[in-house]
């Protein structure tokens, strides 16, 4: 035994010698800091420029909006050369401190993810008229919660309902049992939106075909359905129990509106054949690659590339804390590639979604909802 | 005992700091680029590394006691209200897991009594409009009761059926957890938010700042002082402390004596629950003015290793949890500036007090001779 340990730590620490056999830089070359090929506009003093973000309490790695937001501002790192720092809020109660330490160390603009982060947001921009600021998903609030407008906060929004509402056209047109169903992280007003569009969008198919197809998991008039309980509601295994119940009430389609939680939706299509997924927030077929066979589409928002417009419009001297609303039209929201299901697609169902997209982007056909930003 | 378990502390600090800054130094990526080519220039590697340890500790010297760099005495000093802001909580919900840990119990529990203390100081805060000065008392002894009601239910379940507190109080925080979820949906919390977050504390219920508007300290600061004396006064006073001390120590032995061991069950847990159910209203009506989801934290859970860090007595809490404030403060203050993960300050706690609680380890390591007459893992 004692031979095998030291055999082991004998090759660990030959292997250790050869990976640090590396030759060691010149030192001629004085690199930059921060930000090596700021080739851009005025790449000179984009490097004095400091973006930061917060996260909400799910952390940069959840897979939903804190990563997506954090992927922008990493994006404009790279092409702009700026500098960033980053602050993972890890319980409530760090939402406020970690903007002020941003403000103290001098950020220039400061992006925070999440509805949680709404009334920190509102004190610190009150507080630091100039720095700028901008929240994804959001409106800055005072203290009270009511929605506040100020000079240096942009408020990042997606109308999300308009990419569900294509999502939930698809998805009648799709099914073969004539059920479809729905579940959510959280009852809230970002998670509702996708919920409306996609009840929107099957009850336009019925319209047009003079089909049935029944929606289970959300009453667009009640405003009420299928949510995960617990403690941590957009965690994968939250939604274990509503997907099974989906598959168990016949639905062969399923959105799950729920961040990390949408995992157990793919595990429950896996042991049902024949049950497919539309994922929400980015293109899951990319993300989950194993589990490209089971996704229909993706109602995406795309987050990351709002901050980092955002970001960038910053650096450049033109921000605005005009709302952006991610639309079909400013393709702030969409829907994915059909990836490993395209040939399963009929060729007359894709014609209809993309002339409802065409018709939403004219204005021709609303789609309303009451959680949509206004 | 008490030089000996000093010294063992601040030894254990110092053997965290160390592993804390080999990880430090390992994820930083200076560091990794430098040991790719080690061999043909090793001073890179070692200058690399203590540049990373040391501004990575600097910032959380800074986060935590005081901002040299900082523009204003005002901004300089905040690092330190910081660290008050995020102790207050921790301190008062860890008296209330010491004063179990002295009577024999583990109360697991305090999670969840700190939940109810912030649910029904913040219903009262929220709800009743009354005059400054009754409002806020009123909150806070509506967190208490809260607290102490939900301690409570575990030290009579234990007292009548012998049901273990450690399993009905981690229950109790499941309880807790998805009361405060479905509460957060109600119209009587939430009002008109559309979120789950509750309507904000009314003015006059809430705790007023200590300092003026430039810092978040707020008068639970003292709450947090004036409860470690209480407790001081409790348990090395009182005859009651007296009592819930010689059931922990011997309950046959205080049963003979004529100490009823079940009514000090019920009341440690009323005790350890009301000062839980404290922090969360201090928590609420100090800090954070509105219930989410998170109010609680981790506090309850920090509470128990701030009490075991603290050796269960009252100074020593005190100023465990001012530690664990500033680590905490200090660690948020160290990410922003340094870019190294906040998640290296959790293992820096958790490797604190695990060295807290293997003195013989640290003794070992260090080479110093036991004290005579201690008796063998004698953390808590």
């Amino acid at each position: 035994m004692k031979k095998i340990i030291r055999a082991a730590a004998l090759s660990g620490a030959v292997a250790l010698a050869l990976a640090a056999c590396g030759s060691a830089p010149s030192d001629d070359t004085t690199t930059p800091a921060t930000g090596g090929d700021a080739t851009s506009t005025g790449g000179a003093t984009n490097s004095d420029f400091k973006g930061c973000i917060v996260s909400d309490s799910g952390g940069f790695n959840d897979k939903s909006f804190n990563e997506s937001g954090l992927n922008g501002l990493l994006a404009a790192k790279k092409t702009l050369g700026i500098q960033t720092a980053q602050a993972e809020s890890k319980t409530d109660d760090a939402y406020a401190p970690n903007i002020a330490n941003m403000i103290s160390q001098k950020c220039n603009m400061i992006v925070s993810v999440g509805f949680k982060l709404s009334t920190a947001t509102g004190d610190a921009a009150k507080a630091s008229p100039d720095t700028k600021f901008a929240i994804v998903d959001a409106q800055p609030t005072d203290s009270k919660g009511a929605a506040l407008t100020l000079d240096n906060v942009k408020p990042l929004e997606f109308d999300t309902a308009q990419a569900a509402y294509l999502a939930g056209y698809l998805a009648a047109g799709m099914t073969k049992t004539g059920v479809v169903g729905t579940y959510g992280g959280l009852k809230i007003p970002t998670v509702t939106v996708f919920m409306d569009g996609f009840a929107d969008g099957i009850a336009k198919y019925n319209e047009v075909k003079g089909k049935d197809v029944k929606l289970v998991g959300w009453d667009k008039a009640k405003q009420d359905g299928l949510f995960n309980s617990g403690n941590a509601p957009f965690d994968p295994g939250s939604g274990k129990a509503n997907a099974d119940s989906l598959v168990a009430a016949n639905a062969d389609i399923i959105l799950p509106v729920a961040g990390g939680a949408a995992l157990d939706a793919l595990t429950a299509a896996k042991a049902t054949p024949g049950t497919l997924v539309i994922w929400v927030d980015s293109d899951g077929a990319l993300i989950n690659p194993d589990s490209s066979s089971v996704i229909l589409t993706s109602v995406m928002k795309l987050i990351g590339a709002a901050v980092e417009s955002s970001v960038t419009d910053a650096v450049q001297g033109k921000f605005s804390a005009e709302p952006y609303v991610g639309t079909l039209q400013n393709e702030g929201v969409g829907i994915a590639p059909y990836h490993d299901l395209d040939s399963k697609v009929p060729d007359d169902l894709k014609k209809e979604v993309d002339q409802l997209k065409a018709d939403i982007i004219s204005g021709k056909l609303k789609v309303e909802s009451v959680s949509s930003p206004k | 005992m008490s030089t000996g378990n000093a010294m063992v502390t601040v030894l254990a600090f110092v053997l965290a700091l160390v592993i804390g800054g080999v990880l430090i130094a390992a994820v930083d990526p200076d560091v990794t680029k430098a040991a790719g080519y080690f061999f043909s220039r090793p001073g890179d590697l070692l200058s690399a590394a203590w540049s990373a340890v040391a501004s990575a500790y600097a910032a959380l010297f800074r986060g935590a006691v005081f901002d040299y760099q900082a523009d204003t005495f005002a901004l300089a000093i905040r690092p330190l209200t910081e660290t008050m802001t995020t102790a207050t909580p921790l301190i008062i919900a860890s008296l209330g897991v010491a004063v179990a840990f002295r009577a024999g119990l583990f109360n697991i529990g305090a999670q969840g009594q700190v939940i109810l203390g912030a649910i029904v100081s913040g219903y009262i805060g929220f709800t009743y409009h009354l005059p400054a000065g009754v409002a806020v008392l009123l909150a806070l002894l509506g967190g208490i009761a809260g607290g102490a009601l939900w301690g409570g239910i575990a030290g009579v379940l234990k007292a009548r059926t012998g049901a273990h507190e450690v399993i009905v109080t981690i229950m109790l925080n499941y309880v807790a957890t998805n009361l405060l979820a479905w509460l957060l949906t109600t119209k009587a919390f939430i009002g008109t938010n559309g979120e789950p977050k509750s309507i904000t504390v009314l003015p006059h219920a809430q705790l007023p700042l200590l300092f003026g508007s430039q810092f978040r300290v707020t008068w639970g600061f003292v709450i947090a002082i004036l409860a470690s004396v209480a407790v001081w006064w409790l348990m090395s006073r009182s005859r009651l402390g007296f009592q819930l001390r010689a059931v922990g120590s011997n309950p046959a032995a205080s049963r003979t004596a004529g100490i009823s061991v079940q009514r000090m069950t019920i009341y440690v847990m009323l005790i350890s629950g009301a000062l839980a159910g404290l922090a969360g209203a201090v928590q609420l009506l100090g800090t954070s003015k509105y219930i989410t989801d998170g109010i609680a934290g981790t506090i309850g859970f920090d509470a128990i290793t701030v009490a075991l860090l603290g050796r269960s007595k009252p100074l020593g809490i005190f100023f465990a949890g001012l530690l664990y404030g500033g680590l905490s403060a200090g660690g948020r203050f160290m990410e922003v500036v340094t870019g190294t993960p906040i998640d290296i300050v959790l293992v820096l706690q958790a490797l604190v007090v695990l060295f807290v609680a293997a003195p013989a380890l640290v003794r070992t390591i260090f080479r110093i001779p036991a004290p005579s007459g201690e008796l063998k893992g004698a953390a808590a």
